[in-house]
C-alpha cells in the first residue's frame, strides 16, 4: 500500500470537505466530444473548480465524483444547474483530475456534494448577475439567471453567461451565497433524464477498456494464482512465436506476467503459450474451510468492544429466556461487467494513465511511486467505469499496469481476462457472526450481544482509520448504527484476517454484511415470540419516526396484512444505513427447496431530500438485483490457495428471467439532507429474501449464499 | 489476411482466422462500442448482428464469417423504425446505469423485435436472459422493449 | 492451425542433425517424417500424451481406469531424461506394438498397443522419427496409482496372452482397397474399438459386440455399428464424413468430450480419402443393437425464440445456454453451436449431455476452437445442472429424463 494524504473514507462518509470554490474560467477550452471525458492538458486548472464558462458560452461542469452507473453525473449536474440557472442540455461534463476528486464510494457522493455543489452554482450565479447588473447599471436584485442567460426583468435586456464570463471572473466570489428555498427548486426533486444515457445507448461512451491511444499495444496479464507466488519459469519463445505478440514482460515483484501484442487475441494466445510456472508458498494450503474454521474459532476468546451500552451479559443472564444464532457469509467477488483494465504511457518526463477508478488520487500516487516521477508529472485521465461496486476503490491493477508500461516505450493497455478478473479480485471478506438476545416473557429484547468475526478491511485500505483499539467502524453499520433502540447492547469484534486472499470493500460494505445478520435475527425473534415481524420491528424502532414511517409504508404497499397468495411467502427487512432509511418486503415462491422465484419486491425509502427521484428508484432496483444475485448464488471458494470460480459459467449472476417480475419503490418526501442510495438496495436484498425463504420453508437461512447446501444440512440438524 | 464485412464496409484484416470477431472489431477496426465481458458467450455484452441476427462476437472466429455481414452498435440504421424505437425507449426510461452492457442489450433487443414485433414478457425473458447486466437494469430493459414494441406496432 | 504443423518444416533440419545423437538407425527423410506425422495424427498420440494445459506429448494426463486405478500417460517428447530421447528405434517399436517398454515394463492397456500393432515396423519408425522432432519437455508424469493386483506389471503378460497384441495382417483380397484401408485405420491407428467396443471380463475388447458402444470416462462412446437405429446405419455418407472430418454434422450436433478430442487432434487432419475409407469399413461392421438409443427428436419450431419460463431448467437454458445454442437449438454463432438432432441430447438417458454440461468440451477446428464452458464447480448447483439437462432432453427430444441416473452420472469421477 502506498501512503496517501487523502480525504479519508470516514470524512467522506460523514460529510468532510466543504471548501468551495467556483471559478469562472474565461479561457477557451476544447469542448467535450460526445461521451469522452474532456481532456484539459493545456489549460491551467484550478483545483476544486466545478464550473467553467467560456466566452463562447460553453458551460462545463467539472464533477468531483466518477460515474460508474450510479447516476452521479446527472445529480451533480442538477445540483449545480439548479443554483446556477442553466438547462441540463446546455452542459458539458468532465471528471475532476486527482487532487480535487473525492473518493467515490460508500454511497457518499450526494451526501458530501449536496451543499458544496449548490453553493458553487449559487456563487457563480451571483457574480454573473453582478457583472450584468454593473454593465446595465441596475440593481442585481432586478436581474435573474435562467437557461444560461442573465435577464434584466424590467427592461427585458439579456446577456448570455458566456458574454459575462470574463468580467465575472474578476469579481470576488461571495463567501456564503444565498441558496434557493426548496420550494423554488425547478430541477431538484424532479426526475431528470440521465446526462449519460444517449452515449451509453449508442455505444460511444468511452470506458477505460475502450481507450485507444495512438501507438498503443495491448497486453493481457496472468498473476500468480496463489497469493504471494512469484514466477519461476516461462516459455518466452513459445509466446513470442504467436503471430502478433510483441513482448513478454515480467513485473518487478515478479508476481505477474504480461504478454503484449497488436490485439487482445494475440496477447491471449501468447499468454496461453507462455505457460508460466509459479513458486508455491504457505498460501497454497488455504482452502475455503480454513477460512471458515478460523472465523468460527473467533466466536470464543477476546474481542474489541466498541461503545457498549449497559451490561449485556448481566442482563441476558437475568432475562426470562435467551436466544442465540450464528450466521455465516462467504467471500464475494465484484465481477464488474467491465473487466479490469488500465492504460499507461510511461516516458522519461512524464506518465499518463487512462483508467476508470474510484480513487484517482491513489492512481496518481501509485504511478509516481512505480515510475519514480514526481506526482505532478502523472496525469490521470478518468474514464467511465463499467461497474464499480467497490472494485475500483482498489488500485493494484493500476500499479501493475504501470509496472509493465515502465518497460515499454509505447502506451500499454492491459486488459484482464474475465478469469483473471474473478480469480485475482480482492474479495468481500467472509464473516461469522453470533447474536444473542435476552428476552422478556413476551419475547421482546431486554439486551443484545453481537459478535462479529472477520477482517478489518479499513486496516489495509486506509490504516489511520482503524481505531486505536483496532476496530473498523464500517462494522457499526446496521449493528451499532441502527433504527432500533436497545436498552442494553454490546457489539464485539474479533478480528481475523483471511489468509491467502486480500479483502476489500464491496457494494453496501458494512451495511450489507450487518443487515443480513441483524434483520435475520430480529425476524427469528419475532417468529419465536409469535409476533408479526413488521409489528415486532415497529416496536423495536418506535423511537425512530423515519424508520417507522418506511416500515408502515412498505407494509401498506406490499399488502403485508393481506393473506399471502397461495404457494408464496413474504419476508421483510428494515434498515438505516448510508444515511437513508428503507424497508423492504420480498414476496417469493419456492417450487422446490432449491429454486426461488421472486415475484414482487416492495420498498419504501426515506433518503432525505431526493435530487433525482427516478434515479433513486433505478439504484434501488439495480441494488436489489445485485444483492439477490449474491444472496442466492455467490460464494468465492478456495482450493489449495486458488480461487475456484473464474467466469460467468461458475460465478453465477442473476439474469433477467430470474429478476423480480415487479419492484415497486416508494420514496418518502423528506427535507432532511440527502442520504446515500447506491448501496441501500443491495443491503436489503439478502435479509428480505432470507426471511421470505424461512417463512416458505419453515427453517432459517443463516448461511449465505441462501441456496448453498450448507443451509439445508445445518438447519436440518438443528 | 481475413476479409470481413462490417457496417457495410469490407475490411481486410491481418489476423489469424481463429481471432474472434470481437477483437477484430475492437482492436483492429477500432469499433469499441461492442464490449468484452467474458469471452465465453455467457454475458452478451459483445452482441452484434450477423446477417441481422444477434450473435456473440467473442465466440465467433472471424474465419467462420465468410460472406455474411456484421452490424455493430455503431452501424445500426437509425432510420430503421425498430432501431429508432429501441434507442428512444432506452433513453426515455433511463435504462442505463454503468452502461457497459447496454450496447449488447440494445443489439439483442433490436434482434428480438425484428423477429417478434410484439413480444410477451416470457418472450422477452427468453430472448434477453443471455445478456447479463451486473447493475441490474432488467426491470427497465423489459419495460423499454414493451415500449419500443408499442411504438412500432 | 496447429502450432506443430506450422513449425514442422523448421524441425526437419534439426532432426537430421540430431538423429545420430539418439541412436536412431532409421533414416529420417522428409517423406518419412511426413508419414510419421500423419501416423501420429491418425493414432491420436497427442491427445493422450498431453496433460490439460501441459506441453504437447509431455505426458501426465490422467486415465481413470475403473477397478484398476489412475494411470498417467508418459512423456514421449525427445527429452533424453524425462522423455524417450534415449530409446532406440527398436525399443520404441516394441513399446508401441507390444506394450513392453525398454526397462522391460509392461504397459497398461490404456495404451492401445494391441491396435497399434496393426501398424508395420517401418511405420513405427516413421512415427518415431517424427516424434523426435517435437520440442523436448522435462515434464515428469506423476506415478501411476494402480490397485493391487494390477500394480504387478508382470500380470500384463498374462493379459497380453488373452487380449494382447495382434499384429499387422494382410489385406482381405475379397474386399475393396478402400475397405481394407478403412479397416486398417479403424482397427489400427484409429483404435476406435478401444472406446466404442465393450470390454470383456478381463478388460479386453469384446469381439462379439465389436463397436456396439461402451462407457468410457463417464461418457458413452456410442454404438458405431451399421445398425439403423442403434448405430450409424441411418446417417448419410455426407453426415458421417462431416462429423469425422470436422466434429459436426447438421442434424447430428457436434462432437464433445473425448470424441471432440479425437476429432481435434486426429480425425480432422486425415485426408478425405481416408475418412471415406473409414466410412466404407464402418458401413460394413456387423449391425448390433444396443440399449442406448436416442429418443425421437422433437423439432422446436425453427426461429421460435420463446422458451417456456416455468421451470428452473428452462430458465437456466435461456440464460446460460441459448446465448450460443439459441432457443430452437439451431446454433447462434456457428453451425458448431447447433445441438438439434444430437444423439447426446437423450441417448443413454442424457449421459453425455450431462457430462458436457458439467465438464465442458473443446473442439478444435482449422478456424479456431469451439469451446463449451464447464458449469460445474461454481455457483450452479448439481440440481441446476440436472435441471438444464432434463429441460434440454424434453425440449428437444421425446426422451424422459431419469433424475436418479443423472445423479449417478454426476458422481462419476473422470
Ligand atoms: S463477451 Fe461475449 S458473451 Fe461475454
Ligand atoms: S448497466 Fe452496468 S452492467 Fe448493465
Amino acid at each position: 500500500m502506498t501512503r496517501m494524504p487523502l480525504t479519508t473514507r470516514r470524512a467522506a462518509l460523514f460529510g468532510g470537505g466543504g471548501l468551495l470554490l467556483a471559478t469562472l474560467w474565461p479561457s477557451a477550452s476544447p469542448r467535450a466530444s460526445t461521451g469522452m471525458l474532456v481532456e484539459n492538458a493545456t489549460a491551467p486548472f484550478a483545483p476544486n473548480a466545478y464550473i467553467r464558462i467560456t466566452p463562447d458560452n460553453s458551460i462545463t461542469l467539472i464533477l468531483p465524483n466518477i460515474e460508474m452507473g450510479q447516476g452521479i453525473y446527472t445529480s451533480s449536474v442538477m445540483l449545480i444547474a439548479e443554483e446556477l440557472g442553466v438547462d441540463l442540455a446546455q452542459i458539458e461534463i468532465e471528471a475532476a483530475p486527482p487532487g480535487s476528486a473525492e473518493i467515490t464510494g460508500g454511497s457518499t457522493s450526494i451526501m458530501t456534494e449536496w451543499k458544496p455543489l449548490r453553493e458553487a452554482g449559487a456563487a457563480a450565479r451571483t457574480v454573473l448577475v453582478q457583472a450584468a447588473a454593473s454593465r446595465w447599471n441596475v440593481a442585481p436584485s432586478s436581474c435573474t439567471a435562467a437557461s444560461g442567460v442573465v435577464s434584466h426583468t424590467p427592461s427585458g435586456r439579456t446577456f448570455t453567461f458566456g458574454e459575462l464570463a470574463t468580467e465575472a471572473a474578476k469579481l470576488p466570489l461571495p463567501k456564503e451565497p444565498t441558496l434557493k428555498a426548496a420550494s423554488d427548486y425547478s430541477l431538484i426533486g424532479k426526475s431528470q433524464h440521465r446526462v449519460d444515457s444517449a452515449i451509453k445507448v449508442n455505444g460511444t461512451a468511452v470506458f477505460g477498456i475502450d481507450i485507444n491511444v495512438p501507438g498503443q499495444k495491448i497486453g493481457t496479464v496472468a498473476a500468480s494464482p496463489v497469493m504471494g507466488g512469484t514466477v519461476r519459469s516461462l516459455d518466452r519463445d513459445a509466446a513470442m512465436a504467436v503471430r502478433g505478440v510483441v513482448a513478454v514482460l515480467v513485473n518487478e515483484p515478479r508476481d505477474a506476467v504480461c504478454v503484449v501484442a497488436e490485439h487482445y487475441w494475440a496477447a491471449h494466445k501468447g499468454l496461453q503459450a507462455l505457460r508460466p510456472v509459479w513458486s508455491e508458498n504457505d498460501n497454497a494450503h488455504v482452502n475455503t474451510q480454513t477460512i471458515y474454521d478460523q472465523l468460527h474459532d473467533g466466536l470464543k476468546g477476546p474481542a474489541i468492544i466498541p461503545s457498549p451500552k449497559g451490561d449485556a451479559d448481566a442482563v441476558i443472564a437475568k432475562s426470562h429466556s435467551t436466544y442465540s444464532a450464528v450466521y455465516q457469509q462467504p467471500m464475494l467477488a465484484h465481477a464488474t461487467m467491465e473487466p479490469i483494465n488500465c492504460t499507461a504511457h510511461v516516458r522519461p518526463d512524464g506518465c499518463d494513465v487512462w483508467v476508470g477508478t474510484q480513487v484517482a488520487d491513489r492512481a496518481q500516487e501509485t504511478a509516481a511511486d512505480v515510475t519514480g516521477l514526481p506526482k505532478e508529472k502523472i496525469t490521470v485521465h478518468s474514464q467511465y467505469i463499467g461497474g464499480g461496486f467497490g472494485r475500483r476503490l482498489e488500485h493494484e491493477y493500476i500499479t501493475q499496469c504501470v509496472q509493465f508500461a515502465k518497460q515499454t516505450s509505447y502506451p500499454l493497455k492491459i486488459v484482464w481476462s474475465r478469469e483473471e478478473d474473478i480469480t485475482r479480485d480482492r474479495y468481500r471478506p467472509a464473516y461469522v457472526d453470533e447474536v444473542t438476545a435476552g428476552l422478556d416473557e413476551k419475547g421482546h429484547v431486554t439486551a443484545m450481544k453481537h459478535r462479529i468475526v472477520g477482517p478489518a478491511v479499513v486496516a489495509r485500505w486506509d490504516p489511520p482509520e482503524l481505531t486505536k483499539e483496532g476496530y473498523d467502524e464500517d462494522l457499526s453499520v446496521a449493528t451499532l448504527i441502527t433504527s432500533y433502540t436497545y436498552d442494553v447492547y454490546r457489539l464485539e469484534f474479533a478480528r481475523r484476517e483471511a489468509p491467502g486472499v486480500i479483502t476489500a470493500w464491496w457494494r453496501g460494505v458494512g451495511g450489507t454484511r450487518g443487515l443480513f445478520v441483524v434483520e435475520n435475527f430480529i425476524d427469528e425473534l419475532a417468529v419465536k415470540a409469535g409476533i408479526d415481524p413488521v409489528a415486532y420491528r415497529r416496536e423495536l424502532a418506535k423511537d425512530n419516526a423515519r424508520a417507522v414511517a418506511v416500515l408502515d409504508r412498505v407494509a401498506k404497499d406490499s399488502d403485508w396484512s393481506d393473506p399471502v397468495p397461495k404457494g408464496r411467502a413474504r419476508g421483510v427487512a428494515l434498515q438505516f444505513a448510508f444515511g437513508s432509511y428503507m424497508a423492504t418486503v420480498a414476496e417469493i415462491e419456492m417450487q422446490t427447496p432449491e429454486t426461488v422465484i421472486i415475484h414482487r419486491v416492495t420498498a419504501a425509502v426515506d433518503c432525505g431530500q431526493v435530487v433525482n427521484p427516478d434515479q433513486v428508484v433505478s439504484q434501488i432496483e439495480g441494488g436489489l438485483i445485485f444483492g439477490f444475485s449474491a444472496a442466492l448464488y455467490n460464494e468465492i471458494t478456495l482450493e489449495n490457495g486458488r480461487v475456484q470460480e473464474n467466469n460467468f459459467n461458475t460465478w453465477r449472476v442473476m439474469r433477467m428471467n430470474e429478476a423480480p417480475r415487479r419492484i415497486d419503490v416508494h420514496l418518502i418526501a423528506s427535507t432532511e439532507d440527502p442520504g446515500g442510495i447506491g448501496e441501500v438496495g443491495t443491503a436489503a436484498a439478502a435479509p428480505a429474501l432470507a426471511n421470505a425463504m424461512a417463512s416458505a420453508q419453515g427453517h432459517r437461512y443463516r448461511t449465505l449464499p441462501l441456496l448453498s447446501s450448507r443451509n439445508q444440512e445445518k438447519e436440518a440438524a438443528r | 489476411m481475413q476479409t470481413v464485412r462490417v457496417n457495410g464496409q469490407t475490411h481486410s484484416v491481418d489476423v489469424d482466422p481463429d481471432t474472434p470477431l470481437l477483437w477484430v472489431l475492437r482492436d483492429v477496426l477500432g469499433l469499441n462500442g461492442t464490449k468484452f465481458g467474458c469471452g465465453i458467450a455467457q454475458c452478451g455484452v459483445c452482441t452484434v448482428h450477423l446477417d441481422g441476427h444477434p450473435v456473440r462476437a467473442c465466440n465467433l472466429p472471424v474465419g467462420m464469417i465468410g460472406e455474411r455481414s456484421v452490424t455493430t452498435i455503431e452501424g445500426v440504421d437509425n432510420a430503421d423504425p425498430i432501431v429508432h424505437a429501441v434507442k428512444k425507449a432506452w433513453t426515455n426510461l433511463d435504462v442505463v446505469q454503468c452502461g457497459y452492457c447496454q450496447p449488447g442489450q440494445v443489439m439483442a433487443a433490436i434482434g428480438l423485435l425484428k423477429t417478434v414485433p410484439n413480444p410477451t414478457d416470457e418472450q422477452i425473458d427468453s430472448a434477453m436472459s443471455g445478456n447479463m447486466c451486473r447493475c441490474g437494469t432488467y426491470m427497465r430493459i423489459r419495460k423499454a422493449i414493451h415500449l419500443a414494441a408499442g411504438e412500432t406496432a | 492451425m496447429n502450432r506443430r504443423t506450422v513449425s514442422h518444416s523448421c524441425f526437419v533440419l534439426v532432426l537430421l542433425a540430431g538423429t545420430s545423437l539418439f541412436s536412431t538407425s532409421h533414416a529420417a527423410t522428409a517423406s518419412s517424417l511426413e508419414r510419421g506425422e500423419y501416423l501420429a495424427r491418425a493414432a491420436d498420440c497427442e491427445a493422450c500424451h498431453t496433460a490439460p494445459g501441459g506441453a504437447p506429448f509431455a505426458g501426465g494426463r490422467a486415465f481413470n481406469v475403473p477397478g484398476i486405478g489412475v494411470i498417467y500417460s508418459p512423456n514421449i517428447t525427445p527429452d533424453p531424461v524425462h522423455g524417450i530421447g534415449r530409446w532406440t528405434d527398436d525399443e520404441f517399436v516394441k513399446s508401441v506394438r507390444e506394450g513392453v517398454s525398454p526397462s522391460w515394463k509392461h504397459l497398461y492397456p490404456a495404451m492401445p498397443y494391441p491396435a497399434y500393432s496393426r501398424m508395420s515396423v517401418d511405420e513405427m519408425k516413421d512415427l518415431r522419427a517424427w516424434l523426435a522432432t517435437v520440442p523436448p519437455s522435462a515434464n515428469t508424469a506423476p506415478a501411476n496409482q494402480v490397485k493391487f493386483p494390477f500394480s504387478i506389471r508382470a500380470l500384463m503378460i498374462g493379459w497380453n496372452l488373452l487380449n494382447g497384441p495382434a499384429s499387422s495382417y494382410p489385406d482381405d483380397p475379397q474386399k475393396s482397397p478402400e475397405w481394407n484401408r478403412g479397416r486398417y485405420l479403424v482397427e489400427g491407428p484409429g483404435h476406435c474399438a478401444d472406446c466404442h467396443s465393450p470390454r470383456t471380463i478381463t478388460f479386453g475388447l469384446s469381439k462379439d459386440k465389436a463397436f456396439a458402444g461402451n462407457v468410457v470416462n463417464g461418457q458413452r462412446a456410442y454404438n458405431i455399428t451399421s445398425d439403423k437405429s442403434s448405430g450409424l446405419g441411418a446417417w448419410t455418407d455426407q453426415a458421417l464424413a462431416d462429423y469425422l472430418a470436422t466434429g459436426h454434422a447438421d442434424g447430428h450436433g457436434t462432437a464433445s468430450g473425448d470424441m471432440a478430442e479425437v476429432v481435434s487432434y486426429s480425425l480432422r487432419h486425415l485426408k478425405p480419402d481416408d475418412i471415406h475409407a473409414m466410412i466404407v469399413y464402418l458401413r460394413d461392421v456387423k449391425p448390433q443393437s444396443s440399449n442406448d438409443e436416442a429418443a425421437p427428436v422433437r423439432q422446436p419450431t425453427s426461429g421460435d425464440t420463446t422458451l417456456p419460463q416455468q421451470t428452473n431448467g428452462a430458465r437456466l437454458f435461456a440464460s446460460a445456454c441459448s446465448g450460443c445454442h439459441l432457443p430452437d437449438g439451431s446454433g447462434r454463432q456457428s453451425a458448431f453451436a447447433s445441438i438439434a438432432g444430437a444423439r447426446s441430447l437423450s441417448a443413454d438417458n442424457g449421459r453425455n449431455l450431462l457430462h458436457v454440461i458439467i465438464k465442458g468440451s473443446t473442439l478444435m477446428t482449422d478456424k479456431g476452437n469451439q469451446p463449451m464452458p464447464a458449469f460445474s464447480g461454481g455457483n450452479y448447483s448439481q440440481k441446476d445442472l440436472n435441471d438444464i439437462a432434463a429441460f434440454v432432453m424434453t425440449h428437444f427430444t421425446e426422451g424422459k429424463p431419469s433424475e436418479h441416473a443423472f445423479s449417478e452420472f454426476a458422481k462419476k469421477p473422470d
